[in-house]
């Protein structure tokens, strides 16, 4: 296969990108997209050129890292991580556009890698059941039903790569962060803190400069992991029930 | 230097509770007055730093990737064991030790692997506490599978993620002693020296990967928790970037490295389709649950997935059930690969490069039904489509073995110590529990083991002997002297302008060893091996090109570092197995097999742990050994017929 890649490049956090042209003549259909781009790198440093930098690290799919917007989609048209996506999904002779993930609360580091901290910071503002190592009852104690173990697991399958934040033309956080608050709704577990957990994750959500959700399911269909916008409708809910029912109501508005 | 492994004395199941009665405490108003680095926050780095922190220790973590959840733990799919028994199939404490010693081929300390089974229940406990999602059963319990190597039914599983929400789990605790304020997390920042002054462990020095910066950072003690060096082969199912760099730094600096030579081959991993591999792709264990292993009794060049069919019932040898009829298909791993290859080799393997086995699920799903089947291992099927095109619903799936697994590492005693006093190793970074081979579902239990419940008790031990103003500040001269050390490896690398890029040195090297020193060695082999890896490291330093600079994101340079350590690890490798005439679990050594062809393990000559001591730059490495004492079990030859 030959292609042509427009690549994004830009040099540092406040450096100026532009878009470059590259042609690509030595692509087999079975090489994944990240190995296609391993074979373009290793060219342009045998010309004495800077290899496109990318974030990739498992590449099977599970890690969460690979972040490239391929053709106007976050990782490529199918619905799967940049890492599992395979150039036979090509045609021959085919012009691809690579971009990193654009949202403003995820700054360009340098070519195509992304400062994804955000989402870290939202974790540690709640995304935790608040229990110590040691001294916790036996595994079997509390059963829980099959049926809210495996919504509770859909949830939990987010793999945390921001594709949903791309995806949406608000750059919204909405599909991630109800995720792990879903996750936590559903099992008993997390119920001691459901409350307080919601409250200030969308706090942090909000003050990390992501956008509002206004349905358009983008985030859902361009998920690698199948994570569903229900889990936005129960984060809604269980934000609003927060809000008129915690110990510390706040009251909105007026600031 | 004389290797204590502390190994408490009395009855094998007694030793665990009365050594934590034994080790010294640290007031709990000192504990904040105690600084601990964390390196690595997979399994046991996440574990052991949440956990550190929730004892009210300050603790600072490093990871390189972009966050802590990103760890390679997450990769692993298949499951973790515990003795929990909830089958009711006769599983206990004692049979998960009998079965990982066993299965480690009799080359790991009992006192260790009895302790690794004793806190597997709790490790269950906790992670259901966190919120884990595991496997459920309609009544609401917890759902078990069988893993292989096992006749009970202990291994827990979250679908096919169980590493991921394993991680996720340890992860969440991070998070929330990082809000705590009690760990400071750096993340994309890598650890490329450690500090040594007066023969303890104060520090380490890091590099920021995105600004280039080199810095030090000082602490009480430092806890390497930077998993396997499986990457050495080049193609190996770990992640691009899970390295070997911190241990073998840390070796560089006094810490002895055990067992180098035993790392584990996966036998069911996507085959290679092509030069421009990156990495191997494992499709779990558990399939080899329900699938059948087969290659045709008579050689058909080329012979498709699609095309198995055609191939008659009577036509196909399912090697593994023929020749090892008790276990069948669940043979342990090396078990398994090495006979995948021995078809392969007699020119029965299947694909277009006939370096396959076929996995078949047709008889399991006529058996199950589809929905079934898909239920337990849908996700394993889809990414098998995903990579291959071919749908294992409809058509086998191939399989050829992968470098997985390093049950080598950094020596430790009883305690997870190395022999550099405040160093400590935990998870996949050490050499301590799998012996020679690990079982199926193991690793994951042997990482949160490790960081949940044995280094929040043995580190107080170390912590409180020193006493808590026994730090050394980053101003001390040792700081700055490795801080340049640092600083001109890194100028080093990026002067060479050579013309092979890092990567042709990597896969140069992976070959090599994959040939020499993968599945099956010999002398002869092993000694050509050595040489070549000598002339490729003498050329690395002189031919490799490094782009790019120094302060800046520069992944070629990252890549650089590492790769020149994988330079010095292999030739540790294969040192190691020359000097391990017989063969024993992942260690196959041809000069030493029965009559007909199976390992056979020398246990008066062999029944130690090698441990390799670093002795200056092309010096040959002095090599102690650690004896193995079985007071416990009595050494058999393995035997799965």
């Amino acid at each position: 296969m030959k292609i042509t890649l427009k690549v994004w490049r830009q040099k540092s956090k406040d450096a100026k990108g532009e878009f470059k042209t590259y042609q690509h003549d030595h692509v087999s259909s079975d090489m994944s997209f990240l190995e296609m781009m391993d074979v373009l790198n290793t060219q342009l440093i045998k010309k004495g050129e800077e290899p496109i930098h990318f974030d990739h690290d498992c590449r099977e799919g599970i890690c969460g890292m690979c972040s490239m917007y391929i053709n106007g989609q976050p990782h490529g048209p199918l619905q799967t991580t940049t890492c599992q996506l395979h150039m036979r999904t090509f045609k021959d002779g085919e012009t691809i556009t690579v971009e990193p993930w654009r949202a403003q609360a995820f700054p360009v580091i340098k070519d195509l890698v992304v400062d994804r901290s955000a989402f870290d910071r939202i974790q540690q503002a709640g995304g935790y059941v608040s229990v110590n190592t040691g001294g916790v009852p036996d595994a079997n104690v509390i059963p829980i039903p099959k049926k809210i173990a495996d919504e509770a697991f859909d949830a939990a399958a987010c793999i945390g790569c921001g594709a949903c934040v791309a995806a949406c033309k608000n750059a919204s956080a909405m599909l991630f962060v109800s995720a792990k608050v879903s996750q936590f709704a559903l099992l008993p577990q997390g119920h001691a803190e459901r409350k307080e957990r919601v409250e200030k994750m969308v706090e942090q959500m909000d003050s990390e400069g992501f956008g509002s959700c206004t349905n358009t399911r983008a985030c859902e269909a361009e998920c690698p992991k199948a994570i569903s916008v229900a889990n936005i409708a129960r984060m809604n809910r269980e934000y609003f029930s927060a809000m008129v029912s915690s110990y510390e109501v706040k009251v909105g508005g007026g600031e | 230097m004389k290797l204590e492994s502390k190994s408490p004395e009395g009855p094998l199941a007694e030793k665990w509770t009365k050594h934590k009665f034994n080790l010294k405490l640290v007031n709990p108003a000192n504990k904040r007055k105690y600084e601990i680095i964390v390196v690595g926050t997979g399994l046991a780095g996440a574990s052991a730093a949440a956990s550190l922190g929730e004892l009210g220790y300050n603790v600072k973590a490093f990871c390189f990737q972009d966050s802590p959840r990103r760890a390679h733990s997450i990769a692993a799919q298949g499951g973790i064991n515990a003795a929990k028994n909830y089958q009711n199939d006769g599983d206990s404490i004692y049979r998960l030790f009998y079965d990982t010693i066993k299965g480690g081929d009799y080359r790991a300390r009992e006192a260790n692997v009895h302790r690794l089974a004793e806190v597997s229940v709790n490790i269950i406990d906790q992670c259901v506490a966190q919120g884990v999602p595991f496997a459920r059963e309609y009544g609401g319990l917890l759902a078990n599978r069988s893993f292989g190597g096992a006749q009970v039914s202990r291994t827990f599983y979250a679908r096919g993620q169980t590493g991921q929400q394993l991680l996720l789990g340890a992860y969440s605790a991070l998070n929330r002693q990082i809000a705590n304020g009690k760990v400071k997390m750096y993340n994309r920042t890598e650890m490329l020296d450690v500090v040594v002054v007066d023969g303890k462990a104060r520090g380490i020095v890091t590099r920021d990967l995105i600004t280039g910066k080199i810095e030090a950072h000082s602490a009480h003690a430092v806890l390497l928790c930077t998993g396997g060096y499986g990457n050495v082969f080049y193609l190996s199912t770990n992640a691009k970037g899970s390295n070997v760099t911190a241990a073998w730094r840390a070796h560089k600096k006094g810490a002895l490295f055990a067992n180098p030579c035993f790392t584990q081959i996966h036998p069911t991993c996507i085959p290679v389709s092509g030069d421009h591999q990156s990495k191997l792709t494992l499709m779990s264990e558990s399939l080899r649950n329900d699938g059948r292993v087969w290659v045709p009794k008579v050689a058909v060049k080329g012979l498709k997935a699609k095309d198995a069919r055609s191939i008659a019932e009577a036509d196909r040898d399912y090697f593994l059930e023929r020749k090892y009829p008790s276990f069948g298909n669940l043979v342990p791993r090396d078990v398994a690969s090495r006979n995948g290859k021995m078809m392969c080799d007699e020119g029965r393997g299947v694909g277009a490069t006939g370096l396959a086995v076929f996995l078949d699920f047709a008889d399991a799903i006529k058996r199950d039904g589809r929905d079934v089947i898909s239920a337990k291992y849908g996700n394993l099927f889809d990414m098998y489509k995903q990579i291959t095109g071919d749908d294992p619903y409809e058509m086998p799936m191939m399989i050829f073995p992968a470098v997985h697994y390093t049950m080598g590492g950094l020596w430790v005693d009883y305690n997870l110590m190395t022999s550099v006093p405040g160093l400590y190793a935990l998870g996949e970074a050490n050499f301590s529990d799998h012996g020679a081979n690990r079982l199926g579902a193991s690793a994951l239990m042997q990482g949160l083991a490790d960081g949940y419940f044995v280094i929040p008790y043995t580190i107080g031990d170390y912590l409180a002997g020193i006493g808590w103003n026994d730090k050394v500040s980053t101003d001390h001269p040792v700081f700055k002297e490795t801080i340049e050390a640092v600083n001109s490896r890194v100028q080093k690398l990026l002067s060479i302008k050579g013309k092979k890029t890092v990567d042709e040195f990597h896969r140069e090297l992976g070959l090599t060893l994959w040939e020499y020193c993968g599945m099956s060695r010999n002398d002869a082999g092993l000694r050509i091996a050595k040489k070549k890896i000598q002339e490729l490291r003498t050329e690395f330093w002189q031919n490799v090109d490094v782009v790019g600079s120094a302060n800046e994101l520069n992944m070629e340079l990252e890549k650089a570092g590492r790769v020149a350590d994988f330079l010095e690890l292999g030739e540790l490798m294969v040192d190691d197995a020359l000097d391990r005439k017989e063969s024993c679990g992942c260690h196959f050594r041809e000069e030493s097999q029965t009559t007909d062809g199976e390992a056979l393990r020398i246990d008066n000559d062999y029944a130690y742990s090698s441990a390799w001591e670093y002795k200056g730059e092309n010096q040959p490495e002095e090599l102690h050994k650690e004896e193995l004492k079985f007071e416990n079990v009595k050494l058999t030859q393995r035997s799965y017929k």
